[in-house]
C-alpha cells in the first residue's frame, strides 16, 4: 500500500485551527474596517480555513500532482465564471452614455 | 516494423460481445461498455428522428411567406423543441456515448472503461430525462426557444417550462458521469506501453471533450434550477420587474452553452482525424499540433460566451474582449484543418464511404467556421444577429461537421460494432446524397439571413421565399439520404457480408481484436510499443485499392 | 496453505474489480473519479456564488439588513458541528486505514449524528423563516413574502425586519432567495452525505473495509469534506456580511 496516513495529532492540529478561524470570523464581523475590508477579511479567513481543509483532510498535501492540476483547474475555471462576467457589470458605466440595464426598485 | 498486413490475427472466438449472452436483461443490466453504446445507438437514433419531425415541420412551414400551416405559438414551441431534442439529445451524446464508450477502452487497450456501472447509469438518466422532456413535449410543449432566455420563460410563457427544464436538467447529469468516466480512464487505464502521445487522435479529443463536459455543465445544471425557482415562487432571479437582471441568466446560460459547442464538434473532429490518418495511409500530419488543438479549443471555448451577448446591454468593452477571444478560438481549429489537408497531401487516398464523409467535414466545417468570424466581429454581428445566418452558421457546423463525422465514424467501425459490411455502394450514394441535400439546405440560408430574414419567425416577406423553397428542397433531399443509411445498417446486421478482424487493414489498436471482439476486448492485454498511426513503407504493403471484403464466415 | 489464501494470490483480493489489474489502480481510479465529480459541484455552486456576488454588490444595504437578520448563533454553531464532522469523518479514515474497525464505525457514527444535528438546526432557522413571513415569492401558497419590518420608537423586535439606510423590504427578498437556494442546495448535498454514511456505517459493521481496501471510505470523505468546505464559506457570506453596521 503506497497509501500516506497522517498522524492524529496533525488532524487534531487541523481541527483547533478551524475552531480558532471559526471565532475570529465571528469577531472580526462585529469590528468595522474601513473600505470593504470586513468582506476582504472574512473570504481570508474562509480561504484558509478551507486550504487546511483541502490540504490535510482531503489528503491532497499528500495527493499527486495530478490531483493539484485537477483542484488548480476547478479554481481556474470558476475564476474564468467570476472574471468574464464582472468584465461585463463593472464596465457598463464607464463611457456614462448607457444605463447599465439593470432596474434597482424603489 | 512489419507490415501490419501481416499481423496475425488469432483464430476469431466464437463467442463475441454480442452474442455472449442472451435475453433483454443481459443488455439492461449490462456493464459491458460496448453493448452500453449500443443502447445509446438506438436511443440517440430516436432523439435524431423526433428532432428531424420537428424540422421537417419547419422547413413546410417556411415554403409560404404566410403562417398558414401552424399557428405562431405551435411554430414557437416547433422550433423550440427541435433545438432542445436535436442539441440535448442527439448531438452532445451522440459520438460520446456511442463511438466514445464503444472505443476509448479498446483504443487505449483496456477491458472496459473505469466505471461500468456508472456508465450503464449515465445511459439510464439519459432515458429518464428523455421521458420527462418527452412527457413535456406532449402535454403541451415548450415555446421560449432552446435559450430558455427570461423573464419570458419564468413570468410570461405559458408552455411546459419547468418540465422541459427538469428533463435536460436530468440529462446533464449523464453527459457528466460520461465526461468523469472518460477522463478517469484515459489518466489511468491505459495498456503497458501506451504514452499519451501514442493515442489516437481521436482519444484525446475525447479527453478535452470530457474536460468541457465536467467544467461546463453543472453551470447549465444550476441555471435551470435558478429558472425553475423563479417560475415557481415568482422572486426576480432574473426578471428585471423584480429586482433581477435578464443578462445575468444570459450570462450563465451561455457559460455552458457555448463550450457545449464544442462538446458537440470534437468528438467529431477526434474521428476525422481518424479517418484522415487511415484512408490516405499515411501519418497524421503534426500530431501533437493536433493533440493540443484539441486540448486548447476546450479552455479557450470557455472564454468567449459574450459572443451571444453584444445585442444586449451587455458592456461594449466586454464585447471587444469576447470578439477577440472569439477570434483566438479559431485558430486551433484552423490548425486542425491545416493539419488534416496537409495529412492528405501526396498520399494514397482511398474513398470509401468514411473518408466520403471525412472529406465533406472538412470544407463544410471550414464554411461553418469561417462564417462564425463575421458573427464574431462586433459589427458585423449586429447586423446579423438573430438572422438566417446565424441558423445556417451553425447547421454548418452541427451537421455539416458534427454529423458527417458521427456517419463518417459509424461506417468506419461498423464492421468492429456489428461484425458486418454496410453496403459500399449505398454508402457512397447515401453520403453524396446527404452532402447535396445538406448544401441546398443551408446555403440558402446564409444568403437569405444576409438579406435581413430573422429566425424563428414562422411567417417572412415574400422576398424571402426563394430561398426558403430552395432551403425546403434541401432538406427534403437531406432526410432521403439520411434514411438510406438507417436502412442498411439494419439491413447489414442480417445479410450484409461478415467483416474480418481489420477489414481495412489499419494499426489501431481497435483493430487487433476480432469484429465484433470478445466482451473483454482482448485475449491478452497488449504492450504498446508503436505509435498511433504507423504505416508499414509501401514496399512491405500490399497495394490497397477499392475495398474489396473478403467473405469470411465466423 | 488454506485455499483463500491462493485464490487472493490468483484473483487479487476480493474486492478487486475484474477490469482494473491491481488494487492500487482501482483505487488510482476512485480517488480520481470523486475529485472530477467535486470539480463538477464547485462549478455547480459556483453559479450560485456568481449570482450572490453581483446581487450582493448591486444591493448592500439590503442584503445587510437582511443578513443580521439571520441567527448568527445557529449558524455559528452549524459552522461549528459541520467543523467537528469533518474532523470526525477524517478520523474515520484514519482507523480504517489502521484497520481498527470498532473506532472507525464510532467516527462515522459520530460524524452522521453531527452531519443530523446541523440538519435540525437548519430546520428550525427554516421554521423561524416560515413563521416571520420570510420564505422569498410565493413558494409558500397563501403565505408570500411579507415580513414584519421594525419601525422609528418601537422596542426591538427580532421577528422584525430591521431596514439599514437604502434598503427596501421587495430587495431584501432578493437575499432570501438567495439564502434558500445556497443553504437549501447545501442542506439536500448534506442529506445525500447522511445517506452515503449510512451505507458506509453499514458495510463497516459487515466488516467490508480493511487497510488493503478502503476506497469508498476514503471517496465519501472527500465528498464530506467538501459539502464542509461550501459551509466555510456560505457562513461568512450569508451570515456575517452587514453585522459590523450593528450598533448596539
Amino acid at each position: 500500500m503506497s497509501e500516506h496516513i497522517v498522524p492524529v495529532r496533525i488532524y487534531i492540529t487541523i481541527f483547533l485551527v478551524l475552531l480558532t478561524g471559526t471565532a475570529l470570523t465571528v469577531l472580526a464581523a462585529f469590528y468595522d474596517f474601513p473600505w470593504q475590508f470586513n468582506t476582504i477579511v472574512a473570504l481570508t479567513i474562509a480561504t484558509v480555513k478551507a486550504t487546511f481543509v483541502v490540504l490535510y483532510f482531503m489528503h491532497v498535501r499528500y495527493s499527486s500532482r495530478l490531483v493539484w492540476v485537477v483542484i488548480a483547474s476547478a479554481l481556474f475555471w470558476m475564476a474564468i465564471l467570476f472574471a468574464l462576467t464582472f468584465g461585463d457589470y463593472n464596465t457598463r458605466r464607464l463611457d456614462h452614455t448607457r444605463t447599465s440595464g439593470v432596474v434597482i426598485l424603489r | 516494423m512489419k507490415a501490419i498486413e501481416s499481423f496475425e490475427v488469432p483464430a476469431p472466438p466464437k463467442v463475441n460481445y454480442i452474442n455472449a449472452q442472451y435475453g433483454l436483461k443481459s443488455w439492461l443490466l449490462t456493464r459491458d461498455h460496448k453493448r452500453i453504446a449500443l443502447l445509446y445507438l438506438v436511443s440517440i437514433t430516436f432523439f435524431f428522428f423526433i428532432g428531424g419531425i420537428y424540422a421537417l415541420m419547419i422547413r413546410l412551414e417556411l415554403l409560404t411567406p404566410q403562417g398558414d400551416f401552424l399557428q405562431s405559438t405551435t411554430y414557437n414551441k416547433v422550433f423550440t423543441q427541435h433545438g432542445i431534442i436535436m442539441i440535448f439529445f442527439f448531438l452532445i451524446p451522440s459520438i460520446p456515448a456511442t463511438l466514445g464508450n464503444f472505443l476509448i477502452p479498446m483504443m487505449i487497450g483496456a477491458k472496459d472503461l473505469a466505471f461500468p456501472r456508472i456508465n450503464l447509469l449515465s445511459w439510464y438518466i439519459y432515458i429518464l430525462g428523455g421521458v420527462v422532456t418527452i412527457y413535456a413535449l406532449l402535454a403541451g410543449g415548450v415555446d421560449t426557444g432552446w435559450t430558455f432566455y427570461t423573464p419570458y420563460s419564468t413570468t410570461f410563457s405559458n408552455s411546459y417550462v419547468v418540465a422541459t427544464g427538469l428533463g435536460i436538467f436530468i440529462n446533464g447529469f449523464s453527459s457528466i458521469l460520461t465526461g468523469l468516466n472518460f477522463i478517469v480512464t484515459i489518466h489511468t487505464m491505459r495498456a503497458p506501453g501506451m504514452t499519451w502521445f501514442r493515442l489516437p487522435l481521436f482519444i484525446w479529443s475525447h479527453y478535452a471533450t470530457s474536460l468541457i463536459m465536467i467544467l461546463g455543465t453543472p453551470v447549465i445544471a444550476i441555471t435551470i434550477l435558478l429558472l425553475a425557482f423563479e417560475r415557481l415562487s415568482g422572486v426576480g432571479i432574473f426578471n428585471p420587474a423584480r429586482g433581477g437582471d435578464p443578462v445575468l441568466f444570459q450570462h450563465l446560460f451561455w457559460f455552458y452553452s457555448h463550450p457545449a459547442v464544442y462538446i458537440m464538434v470534437l468528438p467529431s473532429m477526434g474521428v476525422i482525424s481518424e479517418l484522415i490518418a487511415n484512408f490516405s495511409r499515411k501519418n497524421i500530419f503534426g500530431y501533437s499540433f493536433v493533440a493540443f488543438s484539441s486540448l486548447a479549443i476546450a479552455v479557450f471555448g470557455f472564454l468567449v460566451w459574450g459572443h451571444h451577448l453584444f445585442v444586449t446591454s451587455q458592456s461594449v468593452y466586454a464585447g471587444m474582449i469576447f470578439s477577440f477571444l472569439s477570434f483566438a478560438v479559431a485558430i486551433p481549429s484552423a490548425i486542425k484543418v491545416f493539419n488534416w489537408t496537409a495529412t492528405l497531401y501526396k498520399s494514397s487516398i482511398i474513398y470509401d464511404t468514411p473518408m466520403l464523409f471525412g472529406l465533406g467535414f472538412i470544407g463544410l466545417f471550414t464554411i461553418g467556421g469561417m462564417t462564425g468570424l463575421f458573427l464574431a466581429s462586433l459589427g458585423t454581428d449586429v447586423h446579423l444577429s438573430d438572422t438566417y445566418f446565424v441558423v445556417a452558421h451553425f447547421h454548418y457546423i452541427m451537421v455539416g461537421g458534427a454529423l458527417m463525422g458521427y456517419l463518417g465514424g459509424l461506417h468506419y467501425w461498423w464492421p468492429k460494432i456489428s461484425g458486418r459490411m454496410y453496403p459500399e455502394g449505398w454508402g457512397r450514394f447515401s453520403a453524396l446524397v446527404i452532402y447535396v441535400g445538406f448544401n441546398l439546405t443551408f446555403l440558402p440560408q446564409f444568403v437569405a439571413g444576409y438579406l435581413g430574414m430573422p429566425r424563428r419567425y414562422h411567417a417572412y416577406p415574400p422576398e424571402f421565399q426563394v430561398f426558403n423553397v430552395l432551403s425546403t428542397a434541401g432538406a427534403s433531399i437531406l432526410g432521403f439520404g439520411m434514411l438510406i443509411p438507417a436502412i442498411y445498417f439494419v439491413w447489414s446486421m442480417r445479410y450484409g457480408k461478415h467483416a474480418e478482424p481489420n477489414p481495412w487493414h489499419l494499426p489501431g489498436l481497435e483493430w487487433r481484436t476480432s469484429s465484433p471482439p470478445p466482451t473483454e476486448n482482448f485475449e491478452v492485454t497488449p504492450i504498446v510499443t508503436w505509435d498511433a498511426y504507423e504505416f508499414a513503407p509501401p514496399e512491405e504493403t500490399e497495394v490497397v485499392g477499392r475495398f474489396r471484403p473478403e467473405l469470411e464466415r465466423i | 496453505m488454506s485455499s483463500e489464501a491462493t485464490t487472493a494470490e490468483v484473483h487479487g483480493h476480493r474486492a478487486l474489480q475484474h477490469h482494473f489489474a491491481n488494487m492500487e489502480q482501482q483505487r488510482e481510479a476512485g480517488t480520481l473519479g470523486m475529485w472530477v465529480f467535486l470539480v463538477t459541484e464547485l462549478m455547480f455552486f459556483g453559479g450560485m456564488f456568481l449570482a450572490y456576488t453581483l446581487y450582493r454588490s448591486m444591493y448592500p444595504a439590503a442584503f445587510a439588513s437582511a443578513s443580521n437578520h439571520l441567527d448568527i448563533k445557529l449558524g455559528t454553531l452549524n459552522t461549528v458541528v459541520l467543523i467537528m464532522s469533518s474532523f470526525t469523518m477524517a478520523m474515520a479514515v484514519y482507523f480504517t486505514q489502521m484497520g481498527r474497525q470498532r473506532r472507525q464505525v464510532i467516527c462515522l457514527v459520530l460524524t452522521l449524528l453531527l452531519g443530523l444535528t446541523f440538519l435540525g438546526v437548519k430546520g428550525v432557522e427554516y421554521y423561524d423563516k416560515y413563521e416571520d413571513r420570510l420564505i422569498p415569492g410565493h413558494l409558500i401558497p397563501g403565505r408570500s413574502f411579507d415580513p414584519e419590518v421594525q419601525k422609528e420608537g418601537e422596542p426591538p423586535d427580532h421577528h422584525k425586519l430591521h431596514l439599514l439606510p437604502g434598503a427596501t423590504k421587495d430587495n431584501v427578498e432578493m437575499f432570501y432567495w438567495i439564502y434558500f437556494a445556497m443553504t437549501g442546495m447545501h442542506a439536500l448535498h448534506m442529506i445525500i452525505g447522511a445517506g452515503l454514511l449510512t451505507f458506509l456505517l453499514i458495510f463497516s459493521l459487515r466488516g467490508r473495509f480493511d487497510p488493503e481496501y478502503h476506497s469508498p471510505v476514503e471517496v465519501i470523505g472527500l465528498y464530506w469534506h467538501f459539502v464542509d468546505i461550501i459551509w466555510i464559506f456560505l457562513f461568512p457570506l450569508l451570515y456575517l456580511l452587514g453585522r459590523h453596521f450593528e450598533h448596539g
